[in-house]
């Protein structure tokens, strides 16, 4: 029998955001239970790819098959391996916590505002989901839309800036990914199902293009040291639920690309140019490392950690072993709720103070003791703490690494320290000391809204950093298929 | 007998012909007040039309008046759509055209006599049936410019279109008498054999080509002979303007088709053309793109996106085969789309002594009305050419086309230019959704308008969400018209 539980869980999010849509803005309260119930629904019907997946198989699971445009032979086929299946929960999650963290925040076009967000909460998905190569581009692409508007509607001062640079940089990115996919749809003989592109034979003249197109998506997407200047500005600008969605899923699309596209497709290329990408990947864990140090903007702060945190990612994937790709998926997952986490402590504190800089605050712990401890608790995880799921996947990228070479993995484990250094050193000038600000002796501590999303992060945090095994569990069979997949000369076409 | 077979399968145009002179006739008698009798029955013409057309025979080529004409599903295919454009063109029109006292019977008479131009240019096998469809479009076009007496802008945009027109159609009528005079013949497919079979003079026809090319690069906007566009576009009453960039791209796309690939298809001369038409496509989309940044006035802005889009069309046909031509035919009728939508928003703000042209006038359009703020922006979408609107399904088509047909560069450049086309499409998005409204009066349709124009911008969404359908039609009537 087919299934259509991917379907539901591209389209619930979605019908759910038109239908918050049509509640329009003279309802704010009607919005936001609606967009409430239509997060929830988006979750629970997740849950059964949970339950119902196979763990000892690497195969697609779920798979739904129906022709789309039936000229180009493109069809509307959805599946999904591990890694898919822990990025699609790690979505559900979010929204859902984005929409309760927005709950009286927001004031402003309300039904707008929580709309974007199960609409991008769905696209993202559907690109998790996408099996045939232009499906994956549509849900890629689409997801601009929602985010540019987040951004520049309920952003910042600098809103517009910020919007139009995400857009524009993402946007050179992805099309040229267009171009490549195109000529791999004619050397496939007519078809975009990735099965198909898994087998194409090409030559190395031919996959080195094609990879560097797919880089250029990607690696503006995860963001990857030199394309990441448009995130700062974006995480600055946008709106708290904005960042965290930014910072917990949209990155992951960039990294999830590199594994599900420029692996398996390009396996040659992807070894040939291995060293390039390792060595932006270390530029962005240690000079992205400092750079964060130096900030005196919290979020931007928090932005830069993202970006030297995300060169985890594509470094334990260009290590080609089942270990370091299995650590950046786990980096991926623990990077969405820290980072998540982080966003909104930080937005918890604007809130009350309209300041994301650090040198405003100063001895918050004496009026907020519960924020200071989950606050504390959430730099700990971001340094890499063992006990929390920072640690999991790093110290598995850098037990990889180390296989393959020592100087690359003592550059990679210099993270423990930057990373450290820098979430600490924020945290004691902005919670501990004395007073000095007026404004920061008339804070109150937590409400129940914002203790439940930061507490379900935290036990997430802990639970995954503790017993990360259900995980890796579902991982184990789908990372040695993409590695499979990757085997360089698999696909290289000779003589030409 | 013999006298009517020959007219059954331009049963159409007869129809629509014999209609106009009733309407011409009856639009004298009728007081001002009930002026919406003439407005109802061009709409029932049109419709009349579409019936007509709908029911006639679609498999084959159908050849009548000695070969002179031809009904074949490229034709059918799009006089369906250039009736459904003008049938939207006059709905959005209505309180515009009113409101500025051009609510008059020439308006329509005009408008279908430029409609029946469309319709022979279509179904033209012939040049000289192809020659007098483009003039008597074009000729009703300069008129319909021009029927505000007492703009200056007005006329002035009606007296350069008129000259510029003139100038290119002497060009075109040059190129086609040299190619009489190669090859003995104006019948396009009887020119095609006789090229074939070598027995033309291939320089008298490479200096042809050149005149044909130039003349076809005035009529569909392609740089360089793209001058005339932007003071056209701005200066022509908004509802005129919305006429002149939306239904005369579909016959254009006609004319290329019919004279280029029927007429001129022999290989070498493709090898020729396709080079000419490389040069223009580029560089349309260059300076189209580029210059359409620098605009503040949003009718000289989706000027030079008309001019952009015609690099893209040009690609389309280039690119050759079946493929390409169907890319380029799914191309323009998803243009012709955004198009109607994006001037019908115009049409739409706009009211009396108020034209809604500037950017600026759109900004906080989202606060004033969410709704139509939405449909501009599935509308920008479309046009800038992003999933899941339609207008990426559009460029796909022909980027697919290009690249299969073995230009990879031509592909890298065409998406380059359409990332910067993309920011003026965004900065219309920003204006609506992040700048706080300037004006606040309330935006009121008529019903119809409030009606056409939501199912025009939610086609965006819905063409977006399942192209297959109109791609398979386009596929199809090439396929069947062109073998």
């Amino acid at each position: 029998m087919e299934t259509v539980i991917l379907s539901l869980v591209i389209w619930v999010p979605i019908v759910a955001g038109l239908l918050v849509l049509a509640a329009g803005e003279t309802r704010p309260q009607v919005a936001r239970v609606l967009a409430l119930l239509g997060s929830l629904a988006g979750l629970a019907v997740a849950v059964p790819l949970w339950t119902g997946f196979d763990r000892s198989s690497g195969d697609f699971q779920f798979v739904e098959l129906k022709p789309w445009i039936d000229t180009f032979n493109v069809n509307y086929h959805l599946g999904i391996d591990g890694m898919s299946l822990l990025l699609i929960l790690l979505n559900c999650l979010t929204t859902v916590l984005v929409v309760i963290a927005g709950w009286d925040v927001i004031k402003q076009r309300v039904s707008q505002y929580m709309a974007a967000f199960l609409i991008l909460s769905g696209l993202m998905n559907g690109v998790f989901c996408a099996l045939d190569a232009l499906l994956f581009y549509v849900f890629f692409e689409a997801t601009l839309i929602p985010m540019f508007i987040i951004i520049g509607v309920w952003g910042g001062p600098n809103r517009v800036y910020a919007a139009v640079k995400f857009f524009l940089y993402t946007l050179m990115g992805s099309l040229l990914t267009l171009i490549a996919l195109i000529y791999l749809y004619n050397a496939a003989n007519g078809s975009f199902s990735l099965f198909d592109l898994y087998e194409v034979q090409l030559p190395l003249s031919v996959q080195v293009p094609i990879f560097i197109a797919f880089m250029v998506a990607f690696a503006v997407k995860v963001p990857m040291w030199p394309v990441h200047t448009w995130l700062p500005d974006a995480h600055v600008e946008a709106p708290t639920g904005g960042s965290v969605v930014l910072a917990a899923v949209m990155l992951k699309l960039g990294g999830y690309g590199f594994l599900r596209l420029s692996l398996p497709i390009v396996p040659d290329a992807s070894h040939e140019l291995a060293g390039f990408v390792i060595a932006l990947s270390l530029i962005a864990v240690v000079y992205i490392g400092l750079v964060a140090l130096v900030q005196a903007d919290m979020k931007k702060l928090i932005a830069y950690s993202s970006i030297s945190h995300m060169g985890f990612v594509t470094l334990g994937i260009f290590i080609f072993s089942a270990q370091g790709v299995e650590g950046a998926i786990l980096q991926m997952i623990s990077h969405g709720f820290i980072s998540g986490a982080m966003f909104l402590c930080v937005g918890v504190m604007y809130d009350r103070m309209h300041s994301r800089m650090i040198a405003d605050y100063g001895g918050v712990a004496n009026k907020m003791p519960v924020f200071a401890a989950l606050f504390m608790f959430f730099a700990m995880a971001n340094s890499g703490l063992p006990g929390t799921s920072g640690f999991v996947g790093e110290w598995l990228v850098i037990l990889a690494t180390m296989q393959v070479n020592f100087w690359y993995a003592a550059l990679a484990a210099s993270t423990l320290i930057f990373g450290a250094a820098y979430t600490l050193w924020m945290y004691k000038r902005v919670v501990f000391g004395a007073i000095v600000n007026p404004h920061v002796a008339e804070l109150t501590d937590l409400n129940g809204r914002e203790m439940l999303v930061l507490g379900v992060l935290a036990i997430a945090v802990l639970m995954m950093g503790l017993w990360p095994a259900p995980l890796g569990e579902v991982l184990h069979e789908s990372v040695n298929e993409i590695l499979r997949l990757a085997t360089p000369g698999r696909k290289l076409l000779i003589g030409m | 007998m013999e006298y009517i077979t020959p007219f059954i399968p331009a049963l159409a145009e007869a129809f629509l012909l014999v209609m106009v002179c009733a309407i011409l006739l009856i639009d004298a008698f009728l007081p001002d007040e009930k002026r919406w009798v003439t407005y109802a029955l061009t709409m029932a013409t049109l419709f009349g039309c579409f019936l007509i057309t709908g029911f006639t025979d679609w498999r084959g080529e159908i050849y009548t008046f000695s070969g002179m004409f031809v009904a074949d599903p490229l034709a059918n295919m799009l006089k369906l759509w250039i009736y459904l454009t003008v049938a939207i063109v006059l709905v959005y029109s209505q309180a515009y055209i009113r409101a500025r006292d051009m609510f008059r019977g020439e308006f329509f008479v005009l408008a279908l006599f430029s409609t029946l131009g469309m319709m022979v240019m279509v179904s033209a096998n012939h040049m000289l049936t192809l020659y007098l469809g483009l003039e008597l479009m074009s000729l009703s076009l300069y008129a319909m410019i021009a029927l505000q007496r007492d703009s200056a802008t007005a006329t002035e945009a009606a007296m350069k279109y008129f000259v510029l027109g003139a100038l290119s159609s002497g060009m075109l009528l040059y190129g086609m008498s040299m190619l009489y005079g190669a090859t003995g013949t104006l019948e396009l497919t009887r020119m095609a054999e006789v090229i074939a079979s070598n027995d033309a003079d291939s320089t008298i026809l490479m200096f042809a080509l050149v005149f044909v090319v130039a003349g076809l690069g005035f009529k569909l906007s392609a740089v360089p002979f793209h001058m005339w566009v932007p003071d056209v576009y701005q200066g022509a009453p908004t509802a005129v303007t919305l006429f002149i960039g939306s239904a005369p791209k579909l016959a254009g796309f006609a004319f290329l088709l019919r004279l280029l690939v029927i007429g001129l298809g022999a290989e070498y001369l493709v090898a020729q053309w396709q080079w000419m038409l490389i040069i223009m496509a580029v560089l349309s989309l260059a300076i189209g793109n580029i210059t359409a940044i620098a605009q503040s006035n949003l009718k000289r802005m989706l000027a030079y996106s008309t001019i952009s889009h015609s690099g893209f069309l040009l690609l389309g046909v280039l690119a050759g085969g079946n493929g390409g031509y169907a890319s380029a035919m799914f191309y323009v009728i998803v243009y012709v789309l955004m198009t109607l939508g994006t001037f019908g928003m115009i049409l739409l703000m706009s009211r009396a002594g108020f034209e809604a042209d500037k950017l600026d006038d759109f900004k906080g359009l989202n606060a004033r009305s969410p709704w139509y703020a939405f449909l501009m922006l599935l509308l920008m979408f479309s046009m800038a050419g992003l999933p899941p609107a339609v207008g990426f399904y559009a460029k796909l088509s022909v980027l697919w086309a290009v690249v299969d047909a073995g230009f990879v560069w031509l592909a890298v450049l065409a998406v380059l230019f359409s990332l910067i086309g993309a920011f003026y499409y965004l900065r219309i998005v920003k204006l609506m959704y992040f700048d706080e409204p300037v004006d606040r009066s309330p935006i009121t349709p008529t019903v119809s308008m409030r009606w056409v124009m939501g199912a025009n911008g939610l086609s965006m969404l819905v063409l977006g969400i399942l192209p297959g359908g109109l791609m398979a039609l386009c596929e199809y009537s090439i396929v069947l018209s062109l073998r």
